[in-house]
């Protein structure tokens, strides 16, 4: 569906670097064709933005479900899709089947399972899944274990181009934890593991991208040694990006009390030390990505006991919101804000969007920065209200949505 | 009360400490959770209303038709001897309908959630309900939903709070301490499975709470994290620990909630921190001696010392914990019950905040 030439016009150009310049924009067979100090052309549809922010649509990079009213939203018009699915995204033909889902309005980039089943035992078929579409491959939800299959996969990864997106959380230490080791869980009685297991896992998949040569994409990174970790591989050059949720650079475990099954996630909320270690981390570049985690989970996973609730957010509609807190707050500025929900996941991706430059898909969202809303779980557009940021005040609304120049929101 | 006389400036504290609200806002809480919940004054407000259940029950003629026509239902999702009995009792003293519910012979087993069974027992009109659980938080989880109080009777490894109003009030008792007191100064060591142990968190907060010194002694791989912060000083080695110790609580060797392995044998846990005749005699010459049951002999606690003819208030504690479900009965069905002084006063419900 290639729609009619578009330009938008009275927004603020929300561009790679600097801060947002007054502007138009002018999206042509998909793409972006102009922007700047232009005007539209003969024939063009011309919109308004009426000052708002002219954004790219945001790149969420690591969902666990295709939710697109959550994703219109939020400003969401492309989603890296989580391999774990039932069945798991480990069968060419499942990678190939999630990829066309979304179209056209909402693009989905399946991450392939490393292993077969997401077991963690044999490899799945890679390179076929990477012809089918796939963008990466991911451990899932789950940190791969065996250090040999992560070893071989990571070299298979490297010869293939394929980013290896992992969930460092050592399994071992983590066992059936549902909190980090400190004073919340000790009063709520609840089965925790210290925040080192994080750090412990960052430090061996860092060393087999280092031998490796693969490019590692730690998809939640929440606690302050493990963030030392990757800044020092940043540093001696290793392939490595970063990624966390709002959760946990707003929230500390402090949350949990009340037992609430909302702010169960995986990883646990952590300290508000290590909260604040997002936060600079998110501040000095450590960090490339933040991401939703869209995890909609109805009150049969959540109206439970807290260790027996599964873990997970919906978070799609609340990603935007949130991270402009950061901007609000001063410690990024707007095009750094777009970095890290846009351009960066975008590159992971290897897909030309995310960022408003001529010739890149036309994807693209007003934003209105600083329109208050709050968050209320039970009027929210995705298909579950599991958020942990119910009735919170919020700034930063999407007021239109536009996927590959034409309009879907 | 028979007991060891105490210094007037212990008394004193306990009578000054020992003032609280009249009627209702005595307790203004709906529900009993945990002691975790609780304020000093209401901790020992309940231990007072037990006072009067220990001296009934001490009489061969053991009845009252306080709860009469009153339904309880105890709904236990995890097995449970002492307790639902304990419970049990308490409420057929008070001339209440007491009903049980076992997880194992309960349609829980075949798949309905949690708030659906709650629902359920919300329907059949109960007038309390005693809820034991497996998972931490689901006591509270249940009070969030239905009309009625809810008392906890264990739920994870989260609270067990009468099992700690029992173990202050058998304290009390022991050491002589007139009602109205509260433990200012007493020195408990409490040893064993602290990370799994709901007796544990329950003993710490209303220890403290009455202004107990509380050691708290376990093998690293127990020892919850952060656990300082509950107030109490806590130790590895167990002779350290009971040094100056008036009262030595241990706790039960729980190797059905463990998952892994956290030490390396019964035999090697009796080794370090099993309580022997020669290790009590690091605590004060007179220490006395509890264990919220059931007991493993010969691994957290000898024979010779469980069953110390002086010392050991083992049994004592069950007594006092007929007395203190009791009270908490009759304390939280005062307000459906018309009660003058309960009745119009606002509660406060589980979850909301006060």
């Amino acid at each position: 569906m290639i729609a009619h030439p578009l330009t938008i016009i009275g927004g603020r150009l929300a561009l790679p670097h600097g801060a947002p310049l007054p502007g138009a924009i002018r999206c042509e067979n998909g793409l972006i064709a102009a922007l700047g100090d232009i005007a539209p052309e003969d024939g063009d549809e011309v919109i308004d933005a009426r000052g708002a922010l002219v954004a790219p649509g945001l790149v969420d990079f690591g969902v666990f479900a295709i939710d697109k009213p959550a994703f219109h939203f939020g400003g969401i018009t492309r989603a890296a899709l989580m391999p774990d699915q039932a069945p798991p995204l480990d069968h060419p033909a499942r990678v190939r089947f999630a990829a066309q889902s979304g179209k056209p309005d909402m693009w989905v980039h399946p991450l392939a399972a490393a292993t077969r089943g997401l077991e963690g035992r044999e490899l799945a078929e890679l390179a076929l899944m990477r012809e089918a579409g796939a963008r990466a491959a991911a451990t899932g939800r789950d940190w791969l274990g065996d250090s040999g299959v992560m070893l071989r996969l990571m070299q298979y990864c490297a010869m293939l181009g394929l980013v290896v997106v992992s969930h460092a959380e050592d399994a071992g230490i983590a066992g059936n934890a549902v909190a980090t080791a400190g004073e919340m869980a000790t009063r709520l009685g609840l089965p925790a593991a210290p925040a080192e297991a994080e750090a412990l896992a960052v430090a061996r998949d860092l060393a087999l991208a280092e031998l490796t040569g693969a490019r590692l994409h730690l998809r939640q990174v929440t606690t302050a040694s493990a963030l030392d970790l990757v800044r020092r591989a940043k540093a001696s050059g290793i392939q490595v990006t970063a990624g966390v949720t709002p959760a946990h650079f707003m929230l500390s475990d402090l949350e949990l009390a009340d037992f609430r099954t909302f702010c169960r996630l995986s990883p646990p909320l952590r300290s508000d030390a290590d909260r604040q270690a997002v936060v600079g981390a998110i501040a000095d570049g450590t960090i490339d990505v933040i991401a939703s985690g869209h995890d909609p989970r109805g009150p049969e996973d959540k109206r439970l006991p807290f260790a027996d609730a599964e873990p997970g957010m919906a978070g799609a509609e609340t990603l935007l919101p949130l991270t402009l807190t950061l901007v609000r707050d001063g410690h990024i500025d707007m095009a750094r804000a777009f970095a890290l929900l846009a351009r960066n996941p975008a590159m992971l991706l290897g897909v030309n969007a995310g960022r408003l430059v001529v010739g890149a898909e036309a994807d693209i969202a007003l934003v209105e920065p600083t329109r208050p809303w709050i968050v209320d779980r039970a009027r929210m557009a995705a298909t579950a209200g599991n958020t942990p940021f119910d009735r919170r005040p919020v700034e930063g609304r999407v007021v239109g949505l536009f996927k590959g120049g034409s309009r879907v929101a | 009360m028979t007991g060891l006389p105490q210094s007037s400036a212990t008394i004193a504290a306990g009578l000054a400490s020992g003032r609280y609200p009249a009627g209702g806002l005595a307790f203004p809480h709906r529900d009993l959770t945990g002691i975790g919940q609780l304020a000093r004054h209401e901790i020992l407000f309940l231990l007072d209303e037990a006072e009067q259940w220990v001296a009934l029950n001490r009489q061969p003629q053991k009845g009252a038709d306080l709860l009469s026509g009153l339904t309880i239902i105890n709904a236990f999702f995890e097995n449970s001897t002492r307790t639902l009995l304990s419970f049990e009792i308490a409420g057929k003293r008070l001339g209440a309908d007491v009903v049980n519910m076992h997880a194992a012979t309960s349609s829980v087993k075949k798949g309905e959630t949690l708030i659906d069974t709650a629902m359920t027992l919300n329907a059949m009109r109960a007038d309390a309900i005693v809820i034991r659980h497996a998972s931490s938080g689901a006591v509270r989880l249940i009070a969030e939903k239905v009309d009625c109080p809810v008392l906890n009777a264990g739920d994870g490894q989260h609270e067990h709070p009468t099992q700690a109003l029992l173990d202050a009030l058998t304290i009390r008792h022991a050491l002589g301490l007139p009602p109205q007191s509260d433990l200012n100064g007493v020195r408990v060591t409490i040893c064993g499975d602290l990370l799994h142990s709901r007796v544990a968190r329950s003993n710490m907060l209303a220890l403290t709470a009455l202004g107990a010194d509380v050691n708290v002694c376990a093998p690293p791989a127990l020892m919850p994290a952060g656990i300082e912060a509950m107030g109490v000083t806590p130790f590895t080695d167990f002779n350290a620990a009971l040094k100056g110790a008036q009262v030595v609580m241990m706790l039960r060797l729980q190797q059905e909630r463990m998952e892994g392995q956290f030490i390396p044998s019964p035999r090697e846990y009796r080794h370090l921190y099993g309580l022997t005749l020669d290790r009590l005699a690091r605590a004060e010459p007179d220490a006395l001696i509890m264990h919220p049951g059931p007991m493993n002999r010969g691994i957290e606690i000898d024979s010779q010392v469980a069953d110390h003819a002086s010392r050991s208030l083992i049994t004592r504690q069950v007594e006092s914990g007929v007395a203190i479900r009791m009270a908490c009965l009759d304390v939280l069905t005062r307000r459906a019950r018309g009660v003058p002084g309960w009745a119009d006063l606002p509660e406060i419900k589980a979850g909301s905040a006060p």
